[in-house]
């Protein structure tokens, strides 16, 4: 199908500007964080010999899932053949590949030896899932490039379905090997489950798509490209029906380990202790990031307005990052059981909670990838036309039509299609309701 | 049919038994040696399997002589910051939740035959030697501490900060993840000990017992088949070198 959006490469304007000194600003905390942890050694940061992996993972894995999850909105349109958001295929795989990239250079700087990245790059343990994901993410970058090429490229259009559905099919696996590098940890009981890969697979469609949808509310403000009230009313969709995803995968989570004895201490540990993750596992992620979006999506006129599904996209984002911090760090603090039936003291924190403060480094560090997929994001689309000229209700619209039958040929001078595309785009706002659904 | 006569003299009868009896002696004295070590120029090999048997009876709270002499043999130094400094090497105090009773154990890299850290490093910087000891290759360790997510014993170390005169035979360096190696260069050099089970025996307390587990004859193997020993996290299915006794 005919792409018959209108891009535009976008002008430097003050919105531009004022985002790009703030994803420069980010990123120059992110390197002076690096050059820091480079010259002293991660004893200034919060991680420890107990919680080796701290907040600039949870950054990175974040970034590294929301890069998955905003491609979603691409592959609705060429995979799951939905052509009202096709004009938003660039840009979904552009923020991809931002994302994407603003993640793995957190993991990489956090490296002890990140100078030694070209060992990585060479020597592979293909037993290891991470050096799985070293094909998975960089194959992941070439696979979305060359989607991007076929969308780009008015002769290759009629490839995109392929290519997206190859794309969408890594996008799965990659997000499993991410969920994997927890998920076989046997030594540890919050990590031992199959359940975490589809349980990441949720969060980062459930991210991608509030990350999407932020990006297209500043696009609607600052750049002056409309959104309609049809995107927010799909974007409401999608945000229910993956909060509702990311739920019940949690709730079965964490029945799996109820029923399963061993792993009581774990699950009382994370869910009926008064301690920091147990308040961020209720207080953040299920109250104020499912709970409180939840209520905005159905309040009546909260969720038609753009502001509203803003703001729950703004607590879905708070919510994810909650959620996987706790994972993540609760996971390393809960103390291993060597000795069933014993309990145990060491001078190595054996039998006790594992303190973890992050520190400001860290934050700096994970902050400096968020300015770098900022930065990327911007520069991007002030070079290319990624970018389509509106997203009003009409251009949507006028996505979803298919193309006319090439037997009409004697139609094909501009002025028709001009008309036609009025006259359909007429038709379609008074259809619009069914065809939303 | 030709005959072959044999001219036999007293002299050249001795020689030749001498000989006969050397020939049919020394592999089996050869062998003997080869069991409970190898030459410091030759590799390593299966035919050893190190490791290590802890007493729990024969370890005393109070004493903390293993831990000090694995410092000053690596080198380890104490910055004053308990989460991320160094050990190799702790002594884990266990009380019986239901009877009270408490004791002290080393607990250390439990050198598996199939270890996690080994299975999880991206770069193979984490390996096992053919002789069953689990090494950090510190040239290819990135430093991305999943081996510490994945060891079920948390014996493992980051270091943390710059280090100053390391000793030559650990190399120890900012950035990498380290463990207890069983004093390797102690292996090599044909010492056959470690520093952790020396300073035991010198304290006169014997907790730790040092040896190869494939030589039947070694101490360590008497003792295992002898002695009823645990395992620790057996559960797992690592088959690990370093077992516990009085558990």
């Amino acid at each position: 199908m005919r792409d018959k959006t209108d891009y535009v490469i976008v002008e430097f304007s003050k919105a531009i500007l004022i985002y790009g000194l703030i994803a420069l600003s980010l990123i120059g905390l992110g390197f002076y964080s690096f050059i820091t942890l480079e010259h002293e050694g991660h004893w200034i940061t919060g991680m420890n010999n107990q919680v080796v992996w701290g907040l600039p993972h949870v950054f990175a894995i974040f970034l590294i899932i929301a890069a998955s999850g905003v491609l979603n909105i691409a592959s609705i349109s060429s995979v799951f053949n939905i052509k009202m958001y096709k004009p938003l295929g660039r840009l979904s795989a552009l923020l991809a590949i931002c994302l994407l990239t603003g993640g793995l250079i957190v993991l990489v700087l956090d490296l002890g030896r990140p100078d030694r990245l070209i060992v990585a790059m060479t020597t592979f343990n293909f037993k290891s899932i991470f050096a799985w994901n070293v094909f998975l993410y960089s194959g992941f970058m070439a696979v979305v490039a060359l989607y991007l090429w076929m969308m780009f490229e008015a002769r290759y259009n009629k490839f995109i379905g392929k290519v997206g559905t190859f794309a969408f099919a890594w996008r799965v696996t990659l997000t499993t090997g991410t969920g994997s590098i927890f998920a076989f940890l046997v030594a540890k009981e919050a990590y031992n489950g199959a359940l975490l890969a589809p349980l990441f697979i949720a969060l980062s469609l459930l991210v991608g798509t509030a990350v999407f949808y932020k990006i297209l509310f500043w696009m609607d403000r600052g750049l002056d490209i409309p959104m309609g009230s049809e995107i927010v009313k799909r974007f409401r969709k999608l945000l229910i029906y993956f909060i509702f995803t990311v739920f019940y995968i949690t709730v079965l989570s964490h029945l799996t380990n109820l029923y399963v004895t061993k792993n009581h201490g774990y699950e009382f540990f994370l869910l009926f202790s008064l301690n920091t993750y147990s308040l961020l596992f209720w207080g953040c992620q299920m109250i104020i990031g499912t709970l409180f979006p939840l209520l905005i999506l159905y309040n009546k006129k909260l969720s038609e307005s753009a502001v509203g599904i803003l703001y729950a996209s703004i607590l879905v984002l708070f919510g994810g990052f909650t959620m996987l911090y706790v994972i993540i760090i609760s996971g390393q603090a809960f103390p291993l059981d060597l000795f069933p039936g014993y309990s145990e003291s060491s001078t190595f924190y054996d039998g006790v909670e594992a303190a973890y403060i992050p520190s400001v480094y860290e934050l700096m560090l994970g902050l400096g990838g968020v300015g770098i997929s900022a930065a990327i994001y911007l520069f991007a689309i002030m070079v290319l036309d990624f970018t389509p000229k509106s997203l009003d209700n009409d251009a949507i619209a006028l996505a979803g039509i298919p193309d006319p039958e090439p037997k009409i040929e004697e139609n094909k001078e501009e002025p028709a299609d001009e008309e036609s595309k009025e006259e359909l785009s007429e038709e379609n706002q008074d259809n619009k309701q069914p065809k939303a659904d | 049919m030709k005959k072959y006569k044999i001219k036999l003299d007293r002299r050249s009868f001795l020689k030749k038994s001498g000989m006969l009896g050397m020939a049919t002696l020394a592999p089996g004295v050869m062998l003997q040696e080869l069991a409970h070590g190898r030459a410091p120029d030759e590799p390593a090999s299966s035919k050893n399997r190190w490791g290590l048997l802890i007493d729990a009876n024969q370890c005393s709270e109070e004493c903390n002589a293993c831990v000090t002499a694995c410092n000053e043999e690596h080198g380890i130094e104490d910055f004053g910051r308990p989460t991320t400094d160094t050990q190799y090497i702790r002594k884990l105090k266990l009380t019986n939740e239901s009877s009270g009773e408490s004791l002290t154990i080393p607990m250390m890299c439990q050198h598996c035959e199939n270890p996690p850290c080994v299975d999880v490093c991206p770069t193979g910087a984490s390996f096992i030697r053919a002789d069953g000891i689990v090494l950090v290759n510190k040239h290819t360790c990135i430093g991305c501490r999943y081996c510490m997510m994945s060891c079920p014993y948390k014996a493992r170390s980051f270091i943390h900060e710059n280090l100053e005169n390391q000793v030559p035979h650990t190399p120890r360096g900012k950035g990498c993840v380290e463990s207890c190696n069983l004093c390797v260069h102690k292996v090599d050099n044909g010492e056959n000990t470690t520093a952790c089970s020396e300073a035991c025996s010198k304290e006169g307390h014997q907790a730790i017992l040092f040896g190869d587990i494939n030589d039947p004859d070694s101490e360590i193997s008497k003792k295992l088949n002898k002695y009823k020993t645990t395992e620790v996290r057996s559960d797992l299915g690592l088959n690990t070198a370093v077992r516990y006794r009085g558990i």
